[in-house]
Order: C-alpha cells, then structure tokens, then sequence
C-alpha cells in the first residue's frame, strides 16, 4: 500500500514536479532571505520578467509545434530599435511607428515560418543564421548607433514600459493579458490542437488532413508578434535602446520554455506552465543577486538551469536518472 | 523431457504498474534444445515479461532462475552475460558500419595501444558467419544487407557468447518465405546445440512449424504450456482469447450499391502504371500483391498524398482532383494508414483528441473546440468498436495494438467517408482484434461503404474481400471475384508467373 502512494506521489511529481520545485524553492529562499518575498521585491520581480515572459508565450508554440526559435533575443533588438528610430521621424510619430514596427517584425516573423513550415528546414540552423542577420539588419538600420528618444516628456509611448493601471505596471498587465488569450488559444481552439498534433506527430497530422506546413508558419507568426510586443515594451520603458538589447535573451527564453516542461521534441507544454518557468527563472536571478552573487552569474546559472531541466525531462519520461538506451 | 535441467525458469513473476497488473504469476520453463513458443493477444504481457527478463523491470514478485540459481537482472548486458541473449523485432544495428563491428560493437578485439585488431575480428566474424550460412563476411557494410540478412548479423551478434537460451521476437515480421526458411534453419541449428529458444509470435503456420511448446498468456496471467504436436491452431487460439476463431471465406453477398470510387488508367512515375478499377457502395475490394507492387502508393495518390502523373479518379461519376488529404476528406475518402504508430496516431495524445483530430476544426462553439461533442463522438465509436480503454483521457501510447488501431478506425469512421481505404489493417494485432477488425470491415460494406482493402496477408484478403485485385511491380495483373480465386492463382498472379490479363 506504501509501495502504490510512492507511485501516486511519484506521478504526481512528473506531472506537477515544476511547481512544486517552484514552491520548494520559494520557501527555501524566504526562510534564509526574508527580503526575497518582501512585496516590493516579488513586484519587481515580475516587472522585470515580463519582457522575457512575453517573447517565452510565442516561443512555447513554436517549441509545442516541434521547432525551435533562436532568433527571438536578436529579433526583439530589431523591433525595438525601429520602433524609436520611427518614433522619432516625423513622418511616423508614435502612433504610426508602432504598426509599423509590428509589421515588419512579423514580416521577419513570416519569413522565418516560411522557411521552416513551408520549405521544411531545420528550425535549428534557420533561427541560429536568422540571429545574426537580423542582428546584420539591425546595425545597418541603426547606422551601429543607439537610439534615443530626444524628449521624452513630449510623448506618451513611455506608457508600455513605465505606466501602471490600477497600480499594476503596464508590463506586467500586458504579460498577463497576452498570456491569458494564448493560453485560451493553445488549449481551446482547434488551431490550438493541431500545434500539439504537428509537433506530436507531423506525419499524422498529415495523414489527419492537417496543413503542417502551415500550422508551423502560424506559430512563428505568434512567436513575433510576441517579440515585437516585447520589443515595444524594452523600448518604451528605456527610451532608448542599444543594438543588443535583446542580445542572449534566446537562450533565457528557452530556459523559460523548458523549465516550464514543454519537451524540445514537441507535441507537450502549455502557456501556464511556461509563465511558471519564466516566473522560476526570474527568482533565481533575483535571489542570485540578494545572495549578493555579481550579476554575470546568471549567465552561467541560465545554462545550468537549462542542462538540469532538459535532463529531467528525459529522465522522467526514461523513469530513471541515468540510461544508455533513449 | 524431464530429466533435463531447464536453461532458464521463471517463477511467479508478477509486475504492476499503476492501475495495472501486467504479470499475474507468470511461471514458464525452457529446457535446453526446446524452441518454446510464447504466444498472447497484444497486450497480454508478452513483452513485459521480456523487459523483466532482460532486467529492463524488476519484478515486484517472483524469481528467474538461470541453471537452477536464482539470479537478478540488471540489464540487457547482465541477461547476456548470463546467456540469455534478445534477438529483437526492431533492428538495432549500426548502418554504416561493416558486419564485423557491428557483432562485435563495444567487446572489439584489441591489440598493443588499444588498437582494433582487425585480422582478429575478421576471424571470428567469419567463423560465425560460416555457422550462419549467409552470403555476405566481415567487411560487408550492414546498410548495403537486405533486412533479413540485417537480422543474420542481429543473430550473429547472439553467437558471440555462450548462449544458453534465445529469445526471438517476432523475427519474421519483416522477412519473405525464402530468408523465413534460412532463419528456421538457424534456429533448428542452435537447438541442436541445446540452446533453449523462446519464440514470440503471431503467426500461427510458423509455431506450429517450428516449435515444441506453447506456453499461452492472457491479461498478464498464465494460461498453460501444451506441446505443439497435441494441439491445434483452433486450441491454441482458444487459450489465447477464450473463445473460437471465424476463419471461413466472405460468403456474405448483400446487395451492392452504385460505383463509389473509379480510377481511370491512373499512373505515378514508376511506383505504379495504368491502374484501372472501381469499388461500388457495399463493396470490399482487396489489394493484394509483394511489397513494393505499388498497392500503398495507390491508396496514398486517393488520398491525395501522392500527385499522380496520369490518368482520372471519379467519384460517384464525377471527375475529381485530390491534391491534399484535406482535398480527400472533404470529398469522403478516409486513409487507414499501414503505419499505425507513424502515421495514424499522435501516441503523446490522448484517444478522443486523436479520434477527433481530422475533424477538430469543425467540432467547434463559437471560436473553441466543443469538449461536449468531442466526448460524444469518443463514446459513440468506443461502444461501437468496443475499444478497451480506462477513459478518453488515457494517453493513446499506452494501448496495446488491436486497440490503437480501433482508434484509427474509429477517427475515420466518424468521418463519414464514402470511401474508406485500410491499409495493412491487421498489422501487429493479435488473432483476437485481428478477427474483430476483419468483422468490421464486412460489417461496414454491408452498410454501404465502399471498402478498398490494401493487405499483404492472403488469409486477411480472402476473408474480407468481394473482388480482389492483384498487383505485380506496380501493374494490376487480374481481378478476381471471390467465387474464382484460388490460393493458387492468386499467388502466381503477384508473382508475375502467367495470369490471365485483367478480367
């Protein structure tokens, strides 16, 4: 009888172990740092997750469809700077520079879908070579210069990065509400379902009458959409923006992605459980730095969280830590 | 028999997993030089009681007993250790490496500095291959072998230690009757040797062949041993699924209905040419022919996986282009894929999104999927199919075969298809499922549909079929009504061996 509510406990913990990590971890931390659930840190805690949040809601389809998308950290550079250079001529202004900005991204957005939906590469080598050109387009737009805003008492566009409602920060409203209408349509629409079967199966959900190429090319769409949305916050909330703003944020976000326990080989994940992970990752950085480690260490600390929950994934579903056979 | 001591004994083994009891006291004995047939539905525990064998689970009760000592197996390489080799359905070989590395992949032979010593290993190879009778040596390259002779270096790698006992599952599955018989040579071979030989199968002709004793499993219990020589297919299936088997031809003949489906001089590049037939409403018609004679490609270009490069489809008279699955299913056709697990199921997914998914786009309440009709659909056709699942949440990996493939069924028949072509229907399914699908194929002509048939089994093609047409290297050779054909003339007609032009 013991022996069957291991099993139970066991279960559970492969299904819901990422939460329960999660709770582990916040309660380990609160005990030795009170100051880490102090309300004014988890805030800002959430405040500064949400852009990576944002671009890890569009990444989790591309991953749950079967692919991957490295370009999201080069691209929301992009995003970011054309949306201030546009912002500050006057042929655009603010209210025009922000479409326009949307679009071109998920211009970028299409082509990437088109190549790996449509002519079926490698979403590995497509996104990876994708990184650095659209880094290559970024500094040629840019002229390698950051851009300003010059006044910036004269516009209203900080309002995405700075603005609160209801005294919650405009980001953190944004993330929330992007998540909660993907959340909606990955689980309960039938575009939802058909990523979960391409990236299951691609062959059979060919044999279903499934369009797979373009169900890939729709999931690249999402991804930059989120990473304009992400880029429009970066912008709006410094005014300003290197042409590396973004630089290394892929591999945050798919840290995210994976921690959250969408597999990276598809067909498994949802919104939930990678707001989860992007919340994870977020707290670890934050109780790093309370623990008074320099910054740079969470580059190395992303990339041990990365190795740790690929490894669990495939251990859980091996049902053992360690085998030589897959 | 039983002065001999057994090679391996398994004693009471009993496995649970959660929600399941997969080994229910499971005993079985092989004696050294026996070749001892494991049979049971899918689903029955055969391959558990392999992996626990292997030392891939541990028993939760029970003993293996190897030479009368009790022993625990920690792994595939500890059983071969112990003697107990596997010889898998699924090849596991390194394609680009040759014969000789392969058989002896991770124990290479060794000289100064730890280099391969290739003229030793060039040795023993051979001397195995001889044992072997094959046609191929050392330095052949395995991906350049044929998959039977594939499976020879499989088997060959068994003989690089002292086997006491070989467990073979489902070897034949891939391999035609010349290459089935180089392997009963084999084994007739390593049974003189007194080597004990365990025998999975489905294939009832091949047991009765071959082996000494049956041993029968059902839903994970022990169902007896018998020997071969005192029992019959009829006995055997009995203990397998508890009642008798209908293996008589179709007599059926209820009324048929217009021409569904017509294919016109229908042609794709070199796969296959001039194809010309039509399947009326009510109608089975079997496709029967080698691999490779043209028969899935043909099933494929009707479901618009293939482009043809001649030739018209009509449906219901009406000339028809189908140039996407999504083109085929609006027109009513529905494709049982042969490769149930590659291409019919998401196996990640649970039974009614599986079910569902052709159709998921139009099962829907305003903009979202419609749990509420999903469910209904799931429950309709798991009555009607009788599908033995826990509930549609059950993750679809986890059925056995026969059930697996009533979901595939079951998502096209809530298709409402004019057309519904199986491919390979049977494949991988026990006597018992296997038997229950081919009721339903005659169950469903017989309300309406027109049925095509695509089967490399030649009892399967004669029990469902009205008319069977057979195939030769990718040209309809003859069609045959049911009252004509003969096993005979069957075989000679997909052979290409004469044959009367197409009737």
């Amino acid at each position: 009888m013991a022996e069957k509510n291991l099993d139970a406990v066991g279960r559970f913990l492969a299904r819901q172990g990422i939460l329960v990590a999660f709770v582990l971890f916040m309660v380990g931390f609160s005990l030795w740092n009170p100051r880490f659930i102090d309300i004014d840190n988890v805030f800002g805690v959430i405040r500064s997750s949400a852009i990576l949040g944002v671009m890890a809601l569009g990444v989790t389809f591309v991953v749950i469809g079967g692919n991957l998308d490295l370009s999201v950290g080069s691209l929301m550079s992009f995003s970011a700077i054309v949306v201030l250079d546009l912002h500050e001529n006057p042929a655009f202004g603010p209210y025009l520079a922000i479409p326009a900005m949307f679009a071109m991204t998920m211009a970028i957005g299409a082509l990437i879908g088109f190549l790996v939906g449509y002519l079926r590469l490698n979403s590995l080598i497509v996104t990876l070579g994708m990184l650095s050109a659209i880094h290559g387009l970024t500094l040629t737009w840019s002229g390698g210069q950051n851009m300003d805003i010059a006044n910036q008492d004269a516009t209203w566009f900080g309002v995405f990065g700075r603005g609160t409602a209801l005294g919650i920060p405009i980001p953190v409203l944004m993330f929330g509400l992007l998540a909660a209408v993907l959340a909606i349509l990955l689980a309960k629409t039938p575009f939802g379902r058909k990523v979960y079967a391409v990236g299951g199966n691609g062959t059979a959900a060919t044999f279903s009458g499934i369009p797979r190429a373009r169900v890939v090319f729709f999931t690249y769409i999402i991804s930059s959409f989120c990473v304009a949305t992400a880029g429009l916050i970066q912008a709006s909330r410094t005014m300003g923006a290197q042409n590396t703003v973004g630089q290394g944020m892929e591999l945050e976000v798919l840290a995210a992605v994976i921690l959250g326990g969408a597999s990276l080989l598809g067909g498994s994940g949802t919104v939930f459980k990678t707001v989860i992970g992007v919340l994870i990752l977020g707290f670890i950085q934050n109780g790093l730095l309370l623990a008074g480690l320099e910054f740079y260490v969470q580059f190395v600390v992303t990339w041990v969280i990365i190795i740790l929950a690929v490894w669990l994934d495939i251990a859980t579903k091996r049902g053992k830590l360690w085998s030589a056979i897959a | 028999m039983t002065e001999k001591t057994p090679v391996l004994r398994l004693e009471g083994i009993v496995k649970t997993f959660p929600g399941v009891r997969a080994l229910d006291g499971v005993s079985l004995t092989l004696l050294p030089g026996e070749v001892h047939a494991l049979m049971g539905e899918n689903g029955a525990g055969k391959s558990t009681l392999m992996k626990v064998l292997g030392g891939i689970y541990q028993p939760d009760e029970g003993q293996i007993i190897v030479d009368e000592q009790p022993v625990v197996m920690s792994g595939p390489l500890e059983a071969k250790a112990k003697g107990i080799v596997f010889i898998h359905q699924e090849l596991s070989l390194a394609t680009e490496l040759s014969v000789a590395e392969n058989i002896y992949l991770g124990e290479l032979p060794r000289k100064r500095f730890g280099l391969v010593d290739w003229a030793q290993l060039e040795a023993n190879t051979n001397k195995i291959l001889k044992k072997l009778n094959v046609g191929f040596n050392a330095k052949t390259r395995v991906g350049s072998l044929s998959i039977a002779n594939q499976q020879m270096v499989e088997i060959a790698r068994a003989l690089t230690v002292d086997a006491k006992a070989v467990i073979f599952d489902e070897p034949t599955a891939s391999l035609t009757d010349a290459e089935k018989v180089v392997l009963f040579e084999v084994i007739a071979d390593l049974q003189s040797q007194g080597v004990g030989i365990a025998y999975i199968s489905h294939r009832m002709e091949e047991i009765f062949k071959i082996t000494d004793r049956i041993s029968v499993l059902r839903d994970g219990q022990y169902q007896g041993t018998v020997n071969t020589a005192e029992t019959d297919e009829e006995g055997v299936t009995q203990m397998m699924i508890g009642r008798k088997l209908d293996l008589s031809r179709n007599e059926s003949h209820h009324e048929l209905g217009e021409v569904a489906i017509e294919v016109r001089g229908l042609s794709c590049g070199n796969l296959y040419e001039d194809v010309s037939f039509e399947v009326r409403r009510g109608e089975v018609v079997g496709f029967y022919g080698l691999v490779g004679a043209g028969r899935t490609e043909i099933a494929e270009t009707l479901f618009g996986l293939r482009n043809p490069s001649a030739g018209t489809i009509l449906m219901d008279g009406e000339e028809v282009t189908i140039q996407s699955p999504a083109d085929a299913i609006a027109r009513g056709i529905s494709l049982v894929p042969e490769d149930r697990k590659g291409q019919g199921l998401v196996l990640g997914m649970n039974c009614r999104d599986n079910m569902t998914l052709p159709q998921v786009g139009d099962l829907t309440a305003g903009p979202f999927v419609s749990d509420g009709a999903e469910v209904a659909i799931f429950d309709q056709y798991r009555d009607k199919l009788d599908i033995r699942t826990p509930g549609w949440r059950q993750t679809v990996g986890n059925l056995s075969g026969g059930n697996q493939q009533k979901i595939v069924i079951g998502k096209w028949l809530s298709m409402h298809p004019n057309v519904l072509i199986v491919d390979e229907p049977t494949r991988g399914i026990d006597v018992g499922s296997k038997s229950e699908i081919h009721n339903l194929i005659r169950e469903l002509a017989a309300q309406g549909y027109a049925v095509i048939v695509v089967s490399s089994e030649m009892p399967e093609v004669l029990h469902v079929s009205d008319r069977i047409v057979a195939m030769y290297m990718g040209r309809i050779i003859r069609t045959f009504t049911s009252e004509e054909v003969t096993e005979d003339n069957l075989i000679q007609a997909i052979s290409g061996i004469g044959g009367g032009k197409a009737a």
